[in-house]
């Protein structure tokens, strides 16, 4: 189940993309998920439509595993369809049976508030998909700079991104082998009363934690060994650089904008 | 007369909420270009030494002084550019999400531009032979890979000393011997003083000179051959011999008479064989 | 209590585009009261094959057996706990799994879960603690106020608790010092005597493997390469060094000294002791 989840996950490939400077990707995903409020007719969201599936088909995504992997979100994409479908009340009648009714508005808000969901989901996972975390994290950092001056610890909270990026398959690995040397030990994590399920957590987390914490102390101690004393003076070895692309996809949404300005009703 | 780089002077260390002394009146000098082995079994005070050194803990009494410059609060950055340091732990000291990243992680600690880095970055790791995994991420790396790259972070701030703390206990023994070939090779080609403190005594039995730790306080300090000869005294203090001590002694036992105390196997496969040839 | 594994298989993540074969057809014999070593590089296998000794894993292809139990591949399997209970593990660095906050309560676990009363757990823990070398003022203790070594032989304690018929050790003296290794290693074989258990050892050092086990089985890429006794594996040094695997240091002074007088001696002596006998007795009673 998990292993084919894909939201979050980097999946690796040549393409345009990919090779898009992180803070260009980022500012586009913030500004299509305020503009997606602009579409409100046919016209408006076939433009999102077309827009959202020529950013996929640049990514080099393969739609099959895009497929599988937001199966379990197309499932929510329905609920929230049929959720509007059948509440919805204004609008001419369409159709009804016993207590059913539905009502012509409350297909087309439906239908709309499900497509933008749906376009959400696929931009945000196009984001993940072609950008490793870590460069999620330098652009944040740089595109959050100037909130340094009303003291945002933003290099803090880059660094401790990254840090929590470079431990979780450490802890994930950690886990499987408290959880293996407690099953050794007779505890069931996957059978038996809900009860006693939550309390075979325990001895699962208590290591954990202990482990973090003491991996945490000797991060420091290595950190501090090896120069660090906070943002004050340091360098950058990770470079961004943005391109006449980078430029291009933000043109390209900026006229996306407009179309959306002029056509929507 | 060989340079002194580090001289510990009557130190002493408490840590709080104890009772006993960790480091107890240690004083000795590590000299320029040598191999040092501090030597101890868990609990000896070893590892104290290692954060004193680094000034990552301060010393109630002595003093130390590394390069000439005493160690104290406001000259610990300075100190730490010339003393790189590698942990036991192969995990713990890995910060970049990548081998390129952690290898640069000390460099932008210390504001280095960042054409030098990219230089230092690929050359300190070409020098501990990972130049091929730039972009790998650290849970794909074996341990051994794992302290290799952790000796390039070292490097790339081209200190004067390396300080290795327990840094291959947790290793396999190919993990053990891709490290300390390594940083051989790196004493020889860059001239590093190297301190190995560590519970190995076949590791120890190939540095120029052994201390040995007990209880907070310098057992005995001299050659290899010096300190092999204490025999079963290292052991009483929980450490082990190294085999061609064990052999030999096996064979003065058996009414062989061997010319010196301490001899590397090869040295007695050769005095065997010459007193073979005496029959 | 007799085990075998015969002709199994492991992939993980099976059927997903991550499957990745980790064991293939490997068979092992482990009768009653064998001392078996596990040898292999990082990566080579052993460890997932430690992992069906007791069905924390369960094998793709192949059966394994344990006393009477039997476990299939591709079939639903009952009864692990009782496997379990059977055959405990001291896994790599075991004090990581402490977490009790009193070393009696962390020892009596395991049993308490198996279905031992209290009262007899704690008759359990005292002894299992003295076993491990530890006295008993460290029972109202914290498992995590005491030293690193400790801790291991608390956690091995809480192994040693459940009274297992067969012990599986993987590693148990990694990171300890030389004195802590020996005492550990040395108490185990005690055990494995006195109480006629079956132990496998999973270990890098061909010095253990030498002293203690009576059969050896080589792990590489998955499979198994070679079993024997520890005679029989380390008589052949070119083929271990071909593995990249070391040999004993006895072994290899053995090598050493044959090559250089340009003799053969008459066997392969896993200790120094016995190297040095038949050594003197040749030095003396040779004619050049």
């Amino acid at each position: 189940m998990m292993e084919k989840m894909i939201i979050g996950r980097y999946v690796p490939a040549d393409s345009l993309v990919h090779r898009m400077d992180p803070r260009s990707k980022l500012i586009i995903i913030f500004l299509f998920v305020c503009i997606i409020f602009l579409a409100n007719n046919f016209t408006t969201y076939v433009l999102i439509g077309i827009y959202t599936f020529l950013m996929l088909g640049l990514s080099k995504i393969p739609v099959r595993f895009l497929y599988a992997g937001l199966k379990p979100v197309l499932w929510l994409v329905l609920f929230t369809l049929l959720l509007q479908v059948f509440f919805t009340k204004e609008g001419s009648l369409l159709y009804e049976l016993g207590p059913i009714k539905i009502y012509e508005e409350g297909v087309r808000q439906g239908i709309f508030i499900s497509m933008r969901f749906f376009f959400l989901i696929l931009m945000t996972s196009l984001l993940t998909l072609t950008t490793t975390p870590i460069e999620i994290t330098d652009g944040l950092e740089t595109l959050l700079h100037p909130l340094k001056k009303v003291r945002f610890p933003v290099h803090e909270m880059a660094l401790m991104m990254s840090i929590s990026l470079r431990f979780i398959p450490t802890l994930m690995q950690e886990t499987d082998k408290i959880m293996k040397a407690q099953i050794a030990r007779g505890v069931e994590f996957s059978s038996g009363p809900i009860k006693d399920r939550i309390k075979a957590v325990i001895p699962l987390l208590i290591p954990l934690f202990v482990s973090s914490f003491k991996r945490a102390e000797e991060l420091a101690i290595a950190m501090e060994a090896r120069g660090y004393r906070g943002g004050e003076g340091r360098t950058k070895y990770r470079l961004l650089s943005w391109n006449l692309s980078d430029t291009l996809q933000i043109l390209i949404l900026v006229i996306l904008t407009i179309l959306l300005i002029l056509f929507r009703s | 007369m060989r340079k002194t780089v580090i001289s510990l002077e009557n130190v002493s260390f408490q840590y709080e909420n104890q009772s006993n002394f960790a480091l107890q009146n240690v004083s000795f000098d590590i000299y320029e270009g040598e191999w040092l082995a501090i030597v101890g079994h868990n609990g000896s005070g070893k590892s104290t030494m290692a954060k004193l050194l680094n000034g990552l803990q301060f010393p109630q009494q002595g003093e130390i002084t590394v390069c000439g410059i005493g160690l104290n609060e406001e000259s610990i950055w300075e100190i730490r550019k010339k003393l790189g340091m590698v942990f036991q732990n192969p995990d713990n000291q890995f910060v970049g999400t990548t081998v390129q990243d952690d290898v640069a992680f000390g460099l932008e600690n210390h504001g280095i531009q960042r054409d030098d880095m990219v230089f230092r970055v690929e050359d300190s790791l070409k020098k501990v032979k990972m130049e091929h995994f730039l972009n790998q991420e650290p849970h794909h790396l074996s341990g051994g890979q794992k302290q290799r790259v952790a000796i390039a972070g070292v490097l790339a701030l081209r200190p004067s000393i390396i300080i290795l703390d327990e840094a291959t206990s947790m290793l396999d023994p190919k993990g053990r011997g891709e490290v300390l070939e390594t940083v051989r090779a790196l004493k020889e080609e860059d001239s590093l003083t190297v301190i190995s403190i560590t519970h190995d005594l076949e590791e120890a039995a190939k540095a120029d000179r052994i201390i040995v730790m007990n209880q907070g306080e310098v057992y005995r300090e001299g050659s290899p051959e010096d300190i092999f000869s204490l025999d079963d005294e290292l052991i009483h203090l929980g450490l082990d011999i190294p085999f061609s001590i064990k052999m030999s002694n096996a064979f003065r036992q058996k009414g062989i008479d061997l010319s010196k105390h301490y001899l590397s196997e090869e040295e007695l496969v050769n005095e065997l064989w010459t007193f073979r040839s005496k029959i | 209590m007799d085990i075998s594994l015969q002709n199994i298989e492991y992939r993980y993540q099976a059927n997903t585009p991550f499957e990745r074969l980790a064991i293939k057809d490997v068979s092992i014999d482990i009768p009653n009261g064998t001392y078996m070593a596990l040898i292999g590089h990082t990566g080579s296998g052993k460890s997932t094959v430690l992992q069906h000794l007791n069905a924390l894993l369960l094998p793709t292809e192949g059966t394994v057996f344990i006393g009477s139990h039997e476990i299939k591949a591709k079939q639903k399997n009952k009864n692990l706990r009782q496997i379990r209970q059977r055959v405990g593990i001291v896994f790599q660095f075991p004090e990581h799994q402490l977490f009790e906050e009193s070393v009696e309560k962390d020892i009596i676990f395991g049993p308490m879960n198996f279905g031992v009363s209290e009262a007899d757990a704690k008759v359990r823990a005292r002894l299992a603690l003295k076993q491990v070398g530890l006295s008993e003022e460290i029972l109202e203790k914290s498992p995590f106020d005491l030293s690193g070594g400790q801790m291991r032989r608390v956690a091995i304690a809480g192994v040693l608790a459940m009274e297992p018929d067969c012990l599986v050790l993987d590693e148990p003296t990694a990171g300890l010092d030389p004195r802590g290794r020996k005492e550990i290693m040395d108490m185990f074989y005690t055990l494995h005597k006195d109480r006629n258990l079956s132990t496998i050892l999973v270990t890098h050092s061909m010095e253990d493997a030498a002293r203690y086990a009576d059969q050896i089985v080589i792990m590489q890429q998955g499979q198994v390469v070679k079993q024997g006794t520890p005679v029989e594996i380390f008589s052949s040094v070119p083929e271990l060094v071909d593995m990249g695997l070391d040999v004993p240091e006895v072994v290899r002074f053995q090598r050493k000294l044959e090559e250089k007088l340009g003799l053969r001696l008459e066997k392969t002596y896993l200790s120094i002791e016995e190297l040095s006998t038949a050594v003197a007795e040749l030095l003396r009673g040779a004619p050049v």
